[in-house]
């Protein structure tokens, strides 16, 4: 008789276990225990199958009645969506959202206008969690070995081992940050009942820097944020929180409001960024130093040094730091105390960010636009020491059941840890994973975890606002929470989720007007518990803060030497938790633009000292898409990995970038086996970055799927920016190039008189290039809108991707370190359409309200219409890209946007299907549509607000006052297509000082 | 058996000087010759090696066909930017090679040249089999080949018609009006000679066959009246296809915005270029199978230095096009249209551009010299080249256009994947089975019309 060997030991025979499992889901998708079976056991079961064929009526019969609704629901209408609030935690800050949900099924998300750490808007995680939700790789089953069990037959083990171990000894849960109030009440209770037990946190991609630095500057842990729309000058020491970390989008939103119109000298905010690897933040920034990772604190010192902070003896940094520096420390001398505001990285040690605290203490920034808070009820950032103990526990034999929730330890820890091979010490491991992961590989047991839609929670934004997470749908795989995981574990496994969250805020609901019920409806609607948000405190400051800082005395010496290694989470994957996600994937990394795929990011003139070759196009799709790069070896800490090199602009010299989230064995179809795993290269002392890289070139080359490889615009000005001065001489710099009748732009050349009649709403887009920051959340949320298909590494490297709307990526100025202009394209519905002309057969029309239309079923696919595009907007069904047959994402799909098929030719409609609700809705309630009641998905969810939609011929909406400003400009309008999208043009405010530069 | 006996009749000779058809030749010669490459040559063992392989590729083509149909047009390296790549380049292409047939037939015959008589039936067969060849493009092209209907104005409940603004409707109109036109112009002419062979036939079957096909010619005055009114009727209407169709084909992409293809020199220099294409192809069926089945006293070597010659003068037109093209890029002051040309010259696809340059404007230039344009070797060679380039052409104004437009962010590359060079062999394929089935079982020369040229004719023409 056969049973499984224990392969999850085993690395090596780990082939037969991965058919062990294929082998047991397709026996038993619906994950029933599949028992070993032999003869006797067969005849059993054949003999008792056939006496009970006959009673196959009395087999288990769901103990639901099914009833059709006799009183409508309220506010239910079929067909019609009910938005629901909730929030998404990823390490350890909520954003606050609403779900769209259609019969029950959430396949939309937007960001919670309510919420501080929202405003309506959210980032690419968020967009893409709708199809996490349903992504058919997501593990379906508890199981034991690999072999699919019930989940009470998990019970009996786990009360064994915890009741063996006196007081807990030996159990040590290990988790990701955790937000959650009631995860930490919940651990509160666990802990009070296992004293013995130990809880760890580890979050790959965060250091908890920022907690470390505060306790060294104050006298009691603090957490920081910062109001960005009092700063007038800001510094960003490889700090890239407009685009990253908690409340960037609060940060990107408050950064962009400054900036946009009305534009003056005034309003317009200046951002300093010091940076190893170009950021979104760094791409914005009006300067941009490029440094080594190691000397951004060497930066900061000269910084505090001008400022007459510290005493330091350092040695001079060179001329053009030493310029920037002391350009930088005037300038931010000059403003008022509480309007300039430094930031340090989470990546660098805690030391600058106890320095960076001293400087904005310096600059008078406590209070004004750096806010501390008490840190609530949540446990401090460990940062990775946390793990460390856990991982030398295990390897000694300390650990006697270890329970990982949520995280993937296996994958994510440095290397140098061992932590897989630590693991298989410890008798019983227990994972809970959205994945059967690299870590649920190592654990004898696994458990679906429920994901964020379909799990009761809470969650602190960036502020401190809590908000409740509610769930949209039942879970689809009986998957559990991580609150359930520990109630299970502090002995009260019949509790839901529900029930805690309840109990964790009866104490704050019954205090409310109304009593807890009332509150708790009221909460659950608005999506945020009023006034959570942490009181602000003004904390002491310790005297010794340098001495504590380790900061005295002269900073180790600068040496150019080695090369340094710079690991950064992915822009697009995270720390590989959204490796299996299709649209994140596929969605190019902001400013790389390369999809399905890391790199080793270097800068050109080390590129050209090592004799690595930039990237070049391909000969299939060029560079719209396929990018041949050359391979190098990684030498790190004694651990080697090959990795495409990929030479890029605005990287520091001597500093090889590195994403993490790739390489990973175990992420899923789409997921697994894609770039490489830079976590192998990590070591625990220094895990974001460390001097010492080999780098070795070799005579292989890999194809890179990136979707826009040119960088500069050759003598064309798709993007039009100025610098602050230029523009208040000539606000209408931007306008040259229109067709107009005696240069004003009202009359533009055509053949149509002025008062040709339109009726009704004319449509139209302004976007703000001086606010958009590129992130790309817009193109996520247009294909979660638009059900977009993902097409794959393969056609991406065809040039045949599907996005609706991209973000070009152009550079100009000095390679070693180029100003970056970004600027998101999407069909420009020209009112004078060129695709409209040559279309045989009248699939693309114009509509009245000045649509340009694609109608899906009478298009015979002659791609005439693409080709005459001069933006290039048009996506092509060159394959059969819609998935049909995967049944999860079936129920993804947005029921008012037809799925495409083969052969078929789409793009942008400006989200009609929203438009021609709001004109359904407003004809409904008998009133015109006003300005505001059509928001596109791309405008919708952007942070920085860049994208504003409406009617062009409303002269009071706030896109036709948009359409006015001096900086509107038409995306090559000397064509007179006379495009309906326009652009306002981007507008830089350098420091005049180093404006030679 | 006679030659000496005719050897004094004087040659048929045009004004211009060499003849049209070698001396020594009268009725019964010319209609024993050339039917008999049909009636009674034996099938040459050439012949079917030559088919089996042409064959064979027509085989590639339908398992292309049903791999594209199942599949989806994704199979080519089309791309966006790259909308249209092998698809639209070979369509031209065969569309150009289609238009010599139309003009040596019915241009030359309106102008009375007497010369086209001998290569006007073989001009028009091949003028079908390329306008076959091209037609497949356009419609497997689609991304939905199963609608090609929609494109033609009929009756239908979505009561919707094409959109008549857009050059591929016209095209349809201008390549279906063609190929019936051709078609029709090349079964006229052939009637009397299939009456020929219905009555010279061995075999009961060939009888059948060429007497359905001959339908009922008896030759009498009458016949010949109505024919000779009916054959000029057509010429009348096929001559403005001529012109029509490369036109219109121009428009596909004059009418467009894209730098390179909106440029008003389109018209009259796809026209030049297909003619050019045309005659190239002409001359390369022509110099072999004239070896081949001896038929060296028909297709003289006069016929090989006038096609020479319209190939040396369509050739100057092109080169005129193509500087006019590159100098109307550098006098517009449009960066796009100066940035195209440049990139055409320097860009990725530089070699393609000076190989389309050498092929077609240095290469013609070889007949200037009398030697090439009388030594069938040569001038086979030089056609070679010059259906090389004109296929280059094409891929230079569709692909070079379009992979660099307007916005650098879109730019791309396209290069053609193995199922763009298996559609493109596979109607090679087609054509030359199609010339294979023309040569064994239709006189490859107008019987009767070679007939006309012969003095014995001459003398009852002035008569009459």
């Amino acid at each position: 008789m056969s049973t499984g060997a224990p392969h999850w030991r085993d690395v090596a025979s780990k082939d037969d276990a991965e058919r062990l499992r294929a082998l047991a889901e397709t026996e038993f998708p619906g994950g029933v225990e599949a028992s070993p079976i032999d003869r006797r056991r067969f005849l059993a079961l054949a003999g008792a199958s056939l006496g009970l064929a006959g009673l196959s009526g009395c087999m288990r019969a769901p103990a639901e009645k099914i009833v059709p609704f006799v009183h409508p629901v309220e506010g239910r209408v079929p067909g019609k969506p009910l938005y629901y609030a909730t929030s998404m935690t990823l390490a350890g800050s909520a954003t606050g959202l609403l779900v769209e949900s259609y019969e029950g099924r959430p396949i939309k998300v937007e960001g919670n206008p309510a919420h501080p750490s929202s405003l309506g808007a959210t980032d690419v995680f968020a967009q893409a969690s709708v199809l996490g939700l349903y992504d058919p790789d997501r593990s379906k089953t508890v199981t034991y070995l690999g072999r699919p069990r019930i989940m009470g037959d998990l019970a009996g083990p786990l009360r064994e081992a915890l009741a063996t171990a006196k007081h807990g000894k030996g159990l040590r849960i290990l988790t990701e940050t955790v937000g959650s109030p009631s995860l930490i009440r919940q651990r509160g209770e666990l802990l009070e009942r296992y004293p013995e037990a130990r809880w760890h946190s580890y979050e790959p991609a965060m250091s908890g820097a920022a907690s470390a630095g505060a306790r060294m500057v104050f006298d009691q842990s603090v957490r920081t944020h910062y109001d960005l729309s009092k700063a007038d000058v800001l510094v960003a020491l490889d700090a890239d929180f407009l685009g990253s970390g908690p409340g960037h989008l609060r940060y990107a939103h408050d950064f962009a409001a400054r900036r946009r119109e009305p534009l003056t000298a005034e309003r317009m905010n200046r951002l300093y960024a010091v940076e190893p690897t170009p950021t979104i933040t760094g791409a914005r920034a009006d300067h941009r130093l490029p440094v080594l990772a190691r000397d951004v604190i060497h930066v900061a010192r000269a910084l505090a040094n001008a400022l007459g902070i510290g005493k330091w003896t350092d040695a001079p940094p060179d001329a053009a730091t030493a310029s920037f520096v002391q350009a930088l420390a005037d300038d931010l001398r000059s403003r008022r105390p509480g309007t300039t505001l430094v930031v340090a990285g989470d990546n660098q040690p805690a030391a600058l960010a106890a320095l960076v605290q001293a400087i904005n203490r310096h600059l008078g920034n406590f209070g004004g636009t750096v806010l501390h808070t008490g840190v609530s009820e949540a446990p401090e950032d460990a940062g990775l020491s946390s793990l460390v103990e856990l991982a030398s526990d295990m390897r000694e034999g300390r650990v006697t059941t270890l329970v990982n929730l949520s995280g993937n330890p296996v994958y994510t820890a440095p290397a140098d840890l061992g932590f897989a091979d630590a693991m298989k010490r410890v008798p019983l491991c227990v994972h809970l994973g959205l994945y059967q992961d690299e870590t649920a590989d190592y654990c004898q047991w696994h458990i679906p975890e429920a994901h964020y839609l379909e799990a009761w929670g809470d969650a602190r934004g960036h502020d401190g606002t809590a908000s409740i997470a509610q769930p949209l749908i039942a879970p689809l795989y009986a998957g559990k929470s991580a609150l359930e995981v520990v109630g299970m574990l502090s002995g009260e496994p019949g509790r839901s989720g529900y029930e805690m969250v309840r109990e964790t805020w009866q104490a704050h609901g019954s205090k409310q007007a109304g009593g807890f019920e009332t509150w708790w409806r009221r909460t659950l609607h608005e999506g945020v518990i009023a006034g959570s948000a942490s009181p602000t405190i003004e904390p002491r400051w310790r005297d010794d803060w340098q001495a504590r800082a380790g900061l005295n005395g002269a900073a180790p010496a600068r040496n150019a030497g080695p090369l340094e290694i710079v690991f950064r989470p992915d822009p697009t994957v995270f720390d590989g938790r959204f490796a299996n996600n299709g649209w994140l994937q596929e969605l190019p990394k902001p400013l790389t633009k390369l999809t399905w795929e890391n790199v080793a990011l270097i800068s050109p003139a080390t590129a050209q000292a090592l004799g690595i070759k930039a990237a070049t196009e391909g000969p299939h799709a060029g560079s719209h898409g396929e990018a041949i790069a050359p391979v190098v070896e990684l030498t790190y800490g004694g651990q080697t990995l090959r990795a495409p090199a990929w030479v890029f602009p605005g990287q520091a010299d001597g500093s090889i970038a590195v994403h993490l989230g790739y390489g990973r064995t175990r992420a899923g179809t789409l997921g697994s086996n894609i770039g490489f795993d830079a976590n192998r290269l990590r070591a625990s002392a220094a895990p974001h970055f460390g001097p010492g890289l080999d780098i070795r070139t070799t005579t292989t080359t890999t194809t890179l799927a990136c979707t826009q490889l040119h960088q500069s615009m050759v003598d064309r000005q798709p993007v039009r920016t100025a610098d602050l001065a230029t523009f208040l001489k000539e606000p209408r710099f931007a306008q040259e190039s229109a067709h107009t009748e005696g240069g004003d732009r009202r009359h533009p050349l055509t053949l149509y008189p002025d008062d040709h009649p339109m009726k009704g709403p004319q449509w139209g887009m302004v976007v703000d290039l001086n606010a958009c920051t590129g992130c790309g959340a817009c193109v996520v949320a247009c294909q979660a809108e638009n059900n977009i298909s993902v097409v794959g590494k393969e056609q991406v490297a065809r040039g045949r991707e599907m996005h609706w709307m991209r973000i070009d990526r152009y550079f100009s100025g000095d390679s070693a370190n180029p100003t970056a202009h970004v600027q998101p394209v999407m069909c420009m519905h020209c009112e004078n359409a060129p695709c409209e002309l040559v279309c045989p057969v009248e699939a693309t029309t114009h509509s009245p309200d000045g649509l340009n239309e694609m109608t899906y079923n009478r298009c015979v696919g002659t791609r005439y219409c693409s080709n005459n595009c001069p933006y290039k907007v048009r996506r092509f069904n060159f394959l059969a890209f819609a998935d049909y047959a995967t049944a999860s994402l079936k129920l993804l799909r947005n029921p008012d946007v037809t799925v495409r098929s083969r052969g078929v030719m789409e793009k942008c409609t400006y989200c009609v299907q929203r438009i021609r609700e709001a004109e359904i809705d407003a004809n409904n309630r008998k009133r015109p549509l006003r300005d505001g009641d059509v928001i596109t998905a791309c405008q919708a969810v952007c942070p920085t607000r860049a994208i504003v939609f409406g009617d062009i011929h409303d002269a009071n909406s706030q896109v036709a006052k948009l359409r006015e400003s001096q900086r509107n400009y038409g995306l090559l309008e000397e064509l007179n297509t006379r495009p309906r999208t326009t652009y306002l043009a981007s507008v830089r405010n350098p420091n005049p000082r180093l404006e030679t530069r | 058996m006679s030659a000496e006996v005719h050897a004094e009749t004087p040659p048929v000779r045009t004004p211009a000087g060499s003849p049209v058809l070698a001396p020594g030749h009268d009725f019964a010669t010319v209609t024993d010759k050339i039917s008999a490459l049909v009636l009674t040559r034996p099938t040459s063992r050439g012949w079917w090696i030559g088919f089996s392989l042409s064959f064979a590729l027509v085989m590639l083509l339908l398992y292309t066909i049903a791999y594209l149909l199942t599949t989806g047009v994704g199979i080519w390296g089309i791309n966006v930017p790259v909308g249209w790549g092998f698809a639209i380049v070979n369509f031209v292409w065969w569309i150009g090679i289609g238009h010599a047939g139309t003009l040596i037939s019915a241009i030359l015959l309106l102008l009375h040249q007497q010369w086209r008589t001998s290569i006007n039936r073989f001009a028009e067969a091949m003028t079908l089999f390329a306008v076959a060849c091209a037609g497949l493009f356009p419609l497997l092209h689609m991304g939905r080949p199963w609608y090609f209907y929609w494109l033609a104005p009929y009756p239908n409940s979505m009561q919707l018609w094409p959109q008549f603004r857009s050059p591929l409707v016209w095209d349809v109109f201008a390549v279906s009006t063609y190929l019936l036109v051709s078609l029709m112009f090349w079964y006229v002419g052939l009637v009397p000679d299939m009456a020929t062979l219905r009555d010279r036939s061995t075999s009961r079957l060939g009888r059948v066959v060429y007497g359905i096909l001959a339908m009922g010619w008896r030759g009498s005055a009458r016949h010949w009246y109505r024919y000779e009114s009916a054959y000029g009727l057509l010429a009348g209407l096929a001559a403005p296809l001529v012109v029509s169709v490369h036109t219109v084909v121009s428009f596909d992409f004059a009418v467009s915005v894209l730098p390179g293809w909106h440029s008003t020199v389109f018209p009259p220099y796809f026209v030049a270029g297909a003619i050019y294409s045309g005659f190239a192809m002409v001359l390369t069926l022509v110099i072999p199978i004239r070896a081949i089945y001896g038929l060296e006293d028909f297709i003289t070597s006069r016929h090989l230095q006038n096609m020479a010659k319209v190939l040396l003068a369509t050739g100057l037109i092109v080169a005129y096009g193509y500087l006019m093209e590159a100098f109307g890029a550098f006098y517009s002051g449009n960066p796009y249209e100066r940035y195209l040309q440049v990139n055409r010259m320097i860009g990725p696809y530089a070699p393609m551009y000076w190989s389309l340059l050498v092929c077609n404007v240095l290469g013609p230039q070889l007949l200037w010299f009398r030697a090439f344009r009388t030594n069938p070797v040569l001038l086979f060679l030089v056609s070679l080249v010059v259906n090389v380039g004109m296929w280059l052409e094409r891929y230079v104004i569709v692909v070079v256009s379009l992979h660099r437009d307007f916005l650098p962010s879109s730019w791309g590359m396209y290069s053609g994947t193995v199922w763009d060079w298996a559609m493109f062999a596979g109607t090679i394929g087609l054509f030359l089975s199609l010339v294979f089935l023309f040569l064994r079982f239709l006189p490859v020369i107008s019987i009767f019309e070679m007939r006309t040229l012969l003095p014995e004719a001459k003398v009852k023409e002035e008569h009459g």
